[in-house]
C-alpha cells in the first residue's frame, strides 16, 4: 500500500458553539483526485483551511509527506508544496492577470529578498508565468487588471496561480463555484488532465463534476467524514444515501 | 517605457522638476535670493522622510503615525557626538543607520504584529517613547534640545560646508532615495510588499512569510528616514524633541497623500505643496489682514480636511488625469 | 515610606485616571460603533475648557458655567458630526487621521482668533478652592470635586449604557453594527448622539482641569494621545474596558513618575537611576500599550461579541 501524501488526524475544529470539523481521519494517495462532497454547511472550507494552515485546529494533527505540519504557517505550508484555491476569488484585484501569477511563480521560487532587478524585466519569470497562463487559456488576457476580467476567467487565474506554485498537493475549493456550463465543462476537462501533474483534493458541489474526475469520494456531514471509497462504493452507500444523496435523489 | 524621456505628462513634469531642483542653488545665487535656497533644502530633508514613509504606507499599506521618531534619531546621531566634540561625519553616518535600524526592528517587530488602527497605534506608542526619552535626557539638553555648532566632517570626500554643498548632499541622497525606492517596488522584493498590501491572507498562501518582508520592509524606511533626521541635523544645526513629536509625523503622512500616495514623486510633490504651504499661508493671511498672519493654520486645517473629502490620489492622482495616453503608472 | 505622601500621590492618579476615562469613553465608543478614528477628540477638551472660562469671565458662577457649557458642547458635537464626521466613516482610517487632524488644525486657530493666543485663567469660587482634612491628610478641596465628578460622570454612563434603551443600542452597535442595523437601530441618530456626547464628555474633563492647568491652545494634543493608549489597552468599543483602562494608566504614570527612581535605585546605582527614571517613567504607558498589543491585541477588556 502506498504512503498517503496527506494524513489528517483526529481534527476537530469548533466556532463557539458549532462544530465545524468533528474528528477528521483522512487520507489522500499520491497520484488521484480525491473528492470531498458534503452539504452546504459541512465544514469543507474550514477542513481545507486548516490543511492549508490559514486556521489553527482545535485537536488533532496532519501530516504531509509524511511529516507532521500541524504547527507550521501557511507560508511554511506551501513552500512545501501544498497550494490552495479559495471557495471566493481572492486574486490580486489592482494587478494585472500577468502581475498575479509572477507573484506565484515568485512564489514557488524560494525567497523574494531581490531588491534591485525590475521584474517586468525577468524574462525567464515573464516566460514561465506565460506558460502558466496559456495552460489554463488565459494568455490572451494577461495584460488586463484582474478586476476586469470575468468572473469564470478570475477563477481560472485562481487555479493558474495554484499551478505555479507547483504544488504536490492542489487544494481546489468549489473551483466551478458560480461559473456557466460551459466554462464549467472546460474546466471539468481541464482538471482531469491535471491528474497527472499533481494530487488534487478538490471540494465540488457539481456531482456529474465529482462523479467523472474523482477517484476518491469522502462524504462529509456536520462536520464528520461518513464515508470514503470510490465513486461507486459511494454511490451504493446507503447510509450516504439518507444523509445526502437522499435529499437530491429522493 | 524605456525611452529615455518619459511619455506621459506628469513623466515629464517630474523630469523636469528634478532638472530645475538639480541647477537650482545657480538660480539663487544669480537671483540673490540664498533664504530661497534654505527653503528648498529643508523641503527637500522632508521629501526624503516622506518618500521613506511612502515606501511602508503607499506601496506597504502600513500606516505609521510615528515615521517622525526616525527623524529625531538621525538627528541625535549627529548632535550627541556633535555634544562631545565628534564631528566625522562617517561616523555620523554609520550611527545613524545602525540606531535607525536597530530601533527600526525592534519597533517593527512589535508593531507589524498587529494591522490597521492598532498599527497606527502602536508606532505612535513607539515614537513617544523615543520622544519622550530625549524630554527626559537632561544631559542632552531635554526639552530645549541641543545646538550643533559644526557640521558633520568627511575628511577627504565632499564637504557638507556652505547652503550650496549641504544641499547638494540633500539632493543627492534624494535621488538616491527615489532611485532605491522605484528599483524596490518593481522588484521580486516590492512586488511581494504590493501583494501584502492587497491580501495578505492570500500572499501566505502563495508561500510568503509577510511579517518577515514587512519587517525588512519597515528598516529600510526606518533607516532612510534616519538619514533625512541626519541630513536636518546638520542644516538646522539645532535639533530637539519637538522633531519627532506625533503633529511632525502627521505632517508626513500629510504630505505623502498630498502628493499622491504609492506614487514616486508624490511625497516630493507632496512635500514641496506643504512647505510653500507653511512659507506663505502666513503671509498671504497677512495680505488679507495684518492681524491674520498667525490664523494660517485655520486654511491649512481645511484644506486637509477638503483634500480628504475631495482629493483622492492627491496632486500626482490630479496630474494622471491629464495622462489620457499613458495607464501605466508606477503602481 | 512616607503613607500620606503615597495617599496624595493615588488621589492624583485617580484625578489623572477620571479625566482620562472623560476623554477615553467617548472615544472608544466613536471608535467602536463607527469604527471612526478622531485624532481631534481633544479638541473638545480645550474647547470645553474655554467655554466654561469665558462664562465664568462674564461673571457667571462656575457651577452655571458648566451646565451652560456642557450644552455648548452637545451642539458643538452635534454639528461637527453632521458637518464632517458622517462623511467620513465610510472612508479609511488614513483618512480618518488626515481629516482629524486637519480639525486639530482648525480648531486651535479658531481658538487661536476668539480668545487669542495666551492661555486662559479660571478663577475657581472660594467654596471649592480650600483645603479638606481627612485623617492626617490634607487634600484640596477641588480634586476631590474631580474625582466625585469623575466618578458621578462614569456612573451615569455606565447606567445609560447597561439600563435605557439608548444604552441598549450603543452596545449591539459596539458590537455588530450590522446585527443593530437589522434589528431598526437608526444608525445615523444613534451615531450622532454618539457622537454629540463624547464631545460633551471630552468637554467636561477640560472643564474640570482648566481651573488647575488654565485653558489654553493645543491643551487637548498631548491628552488624546494617552486617550488613545487608554482605549486600545481596555478594549476598542468597552466602556469598562476604558474605565479600568483609565484608572490603571493614571495610576501607573503618577506613580511612576514619583517612585520610579527609588525603584531604580534598587537594580542600579543612584546616578543611573536618577537619569533613567524620568525618561522611562514618561515611557511606561506607552510600553504598558506595546505589551498590550503584543500579547493580547484585542485589549485587556474586549466587549463581548467581538470576534477576536
Ligand atoms: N469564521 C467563522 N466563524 C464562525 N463560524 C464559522 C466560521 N467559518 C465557518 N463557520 C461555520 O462552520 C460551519 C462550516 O462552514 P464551512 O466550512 O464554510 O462549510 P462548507 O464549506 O462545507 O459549506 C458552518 O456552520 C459555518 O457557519
Ligand atoms: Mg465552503
Amino acid at each position: 500500500m502506498t504512503r498517503p501524501l496527506l494524513r489528517t488526524n483526529g481534527l476537530c475544529k469548533s466556532f463557539g458553539g458549532i462544530v465545524a470539523t468533528d474528528h477528521v481521519e483522512l487520507d489522500i494517495l499520491p497520484g488521484i483526485i480525491h473528492a470531498i462532497i458534503g452539504p452546504n454547511g459541512a465544514g469543507k472550507t474550514t477542513l481545507i483551511a486548516q490543511i492549508s494552515g490559514a486556521l489553527k485546529p482545535d485537536a488533532g494533527q496532519i501530516e504531509f509527506n509524511g511529516h507532521d505540519i500541524t504547527s507550521l504557517s501557511s507560508s511554511r505550508r506551501a513552500q512545501l508544496g501544498l497550494a490552495r484555491s479559495f471557495q471566493v476569488t481572492s486574486v490580486f484585484m489592482p494587478m494585472t492577470v500577468l502581475e498575479n501569477v509572477m507573484l506565484a511563480v515568485q512564489g514557488a521560487d524560494g525567497h523574494s529578498y531581490r531588491f534591485w532587478r525590475p521584474v517586468h524585466k525577468d524574462s525567464e519569470m515573464l516566460e514561465k508565468s506565460m506558460g502558466y497562463l496559456q495552460q489554463v487559456g488565459l494568455a490572451d488576457r494577461a495584460r488586463h487588471l484582474a478586476a476586469e476580467i470575468s468572473h469564470g476567467e478570475q477563477r481560472q487565474l485562481e487555479i493558474s496561480m495554484a499551478l505555479a506554485m507547483k504544488p504536490r498537493l492542489l487544494l481546489l475549493d468549489e473551483p466551478m463555484a458560480g461559473m456557466g456550463l460551459e466554462e464549467s465543462s472546460r474546466m471539468i476537462r481541464f482538471l482531469a488532465k491535471l491528474r497527472e501533474q499533481t494530487t488534487i483534493l478538490l471540494i465540488e458541489h457539481d456531482m456529474d463534476a465529482v462523479f467523472s474526475l474523482a477517484d476518491t469520494l469522502s462524504v462529509l456531514v456536520h462536520g464528520s467524514v461518513i464515508a470514503t471509497g470510490t465513486v461507486k462504493n459511494i454511490r451504493a452507500n446507503p447510509e450516504v444515501q439518507r444523509a445526502y444523496l437522499g435529499e437530491e435523489h429522493a | 517605457m524605456t525611452a529615455w524621456f518619459p511619455s506621459s505628462i506628469s513623466g515629464r513634469c517630474y523630469c523636469v522638476l528634478l532638472v530645475l531642483l538639480a541647477v537650482a542653488p545657480w538660480i539663487f545665487q544669480w537671483t540673490d535670493q540664498p533664504f530661497l535656497l534654505d527653503l528648498l533644502s529643508r523641503g527637500l530633508i522632508l521629501a526624503i522622510a516622506a518618500t521613506s514613509l511612502n515606501l511602508i504606507m503607499g506601496y506597504g499599506g502600513m500606516v505609521s503615525l510615528g515615521h517622525a521618531a526616525f527623524i529625531g534619531i538621525g538627528a541625535y546621531c549627529v548632535g550627541i557626538p556633535a555634544y562631545y566634540d565628534l564631528y566625522n561625519g562617517w561616523f555620523h553616518l554609520g550611527l545613524t543607520i545602525v540606531v535607525s535600524a536597530v530601533f527600526a526592528l525592534l519597533a517593527g517587530a512589535v508593531s507589524l504584529r498587529t494591522r490597521g488602527v492598532y498599527f497606527i497605534m502602536i508606532t505612535l506608542a513607539f515614537s513617544q517613547m523615543v520622544y519622550f526619552a530625549f524630554v527626559s535626557l537632561e544631559e542632552y539638553g531635554g526639552d530645549d534640545g541641543l545646538v550643533i555648532y559644526l557640521r558633520s566632517e568627511f575628511p577627504d570626500f565632499l564637504t557638507m560646508q556652505g547652503p550650496v554643498a549641504l544641499y547638494y548632499w540633500i539632493f543627492a541622497t534624494l535621488l538616491l532615495t527615489l532611485f532605491l525606492v522605484h528599483r524596490l517596488v518593481r522588484a521580486r522584493f516590492g512586488r511581494v510588499i504590493a501583494g501584502a498590501k492587497h491580501n495578505e491572507q492570500r500572499m501566505q498562501s502563495l508561500g510568503f512569510d509577510t511579517y518577515r518582508y514587512r519587517l525588512t520592509c519597515y528598516v529600510i524606511s526606518g533607516v532612510t528616514c534616519g538619514l533625512a533626521g541626519m541630513l536636518l541635523g546638520n542644516f538646522t544645526g539645532f535639533i530637539s524633541p519637538e522633531m519627532m513629536s506625533w503633529i511632525r509625523s502627521g505632517e508626513l503622512i500629510f504630505m505623502v497623500v498630498m502628493g499622491g500616495s504609492g506614487f514616486l514623486f508624490g511625497p516630493l510633490v507632496g512635500t514641496g505643496a506643504f512647505v510653500i504651504l507653511e512659507q506663505y499661508l502666513p503671509e498671504f493671511m497677512k495680505f488679507l489682514n495684518p492681524s491674520w498672519l498667525e490664523y494660517w493654520h485655520l486654511p491649512f486645517g481645511l484644506l486637509l480636511v477638503l483634500l480628504v473629502l475631495f482629493g483622492k490620489g492627491g496632486i500626482h492622482g490630479m496630474l494622471s488625469k491629464l495622462d489620457s495616453r499613458t495607464r501605466q503608472s508606477d503602481r | 515610606m512616607d503613607w500620606s505622601l503615597l495617599l496624595t500621590q493615588l488621589m492624583n492618579g485617580l484625578q489623572l485616571g477620571l479625566l482620562l476615562f472623560l476623554l477615553a469613553s467617548g472615544l472608544t465608543l466613536i471608535f467602536g460603533i463607527m469604527d471612526f478614528i478622531n485624532l481631534s477628540h481633544g479638541s473638545f477638551y480645550m474647547i470645553g475648557a474655554y467655554f466654561c472660562g469665558s462664562i465664568v469671565a462674564r461673571g457667571g458662577s462656575f457651577l452655571v458655567a458648566v451646565l451652560v457649557a456642557l450644552v455648548g458642547m452637545f451642539i458643538v458635537g452635534a454639528l461637527i458630526e453632521r458637518v464632517i464626521a458622517r462623511r467620513l466613516y465610510r472612508a479609511d482610517h488614513l483618512d480618518h487621521v488626515l481629516a482629524t487632524f486637519g480639525l486639530i488644525l482648525i480648531f486651535d486657530a479658531i481658538v487661536h482668533i476668539v480668545w487669542g493666543p495666551s492661555g486662559m485663567a479660571i478663577p475657581l469660587p472660594a467654596i471649592l478652592d480650600g483645603q479638606v482634612t481627612l485623617g492626617s491628610l490634607v487634600l484640596p478641596t477641588y480634586r476631590l470635586v474631580i474625582i466625585s465628578g469623575g466618578l458621578l460622570v462614569a456612573a451615569i454612563l455606565s447606567v445609560l449604557v447597561t439600563r435605557s434603551r439608548l444604552g441598549m443600542m450603543i452596545r449591539a452597535g459596539a458590537s455588530n453594527r450590522t446585527m443593530a442595523e437589522a434589528l431598526g437601530v437608526n444608525i445615523h441618530k444613534l451615531f450622532l448622539i454618539v457622537f454629540a456626547i463624547g464631545a460633551t464628555m471630552s468637554g467636561f474633563a477640560g472643564m474640570l482641569i482648566a481651573p488647575i492647568t488654565e485653558a489654553s491652545i493645543g491643551m487637548g494634543n498631548d491628552i488624546i494621545i494617552i486617550a488613545f493608549v487608554v482605549v486600545i489597552v481596555g478594549g476598542i468599543g468597552s466602556i469598562k474596558g476604558a474605565f479600568h483602562a483609565s484608572i490603571l494608566i493614571g495610576l501607573i504614570d503618577t506613580l511612576g513618575r514619583s517612585y520610579l527612581d527609588d525603584l531604580l535605585k534598587i537594580f542600579m546605582s543612584l546616578d543611573y537611576a536618577e537619569t533613567a527614571a524620568p525618561a522611562l517613567s514618561a515611557m511606561l504607558v506607552y510600553i504598558l500599550m506595546a505589551v498590550v498589543l503584543a500579547f493580547r491585541p484585542q485589549g485587556l477588556f474586549p466587549p463581548a461579541g467581538i470576534r477576536a
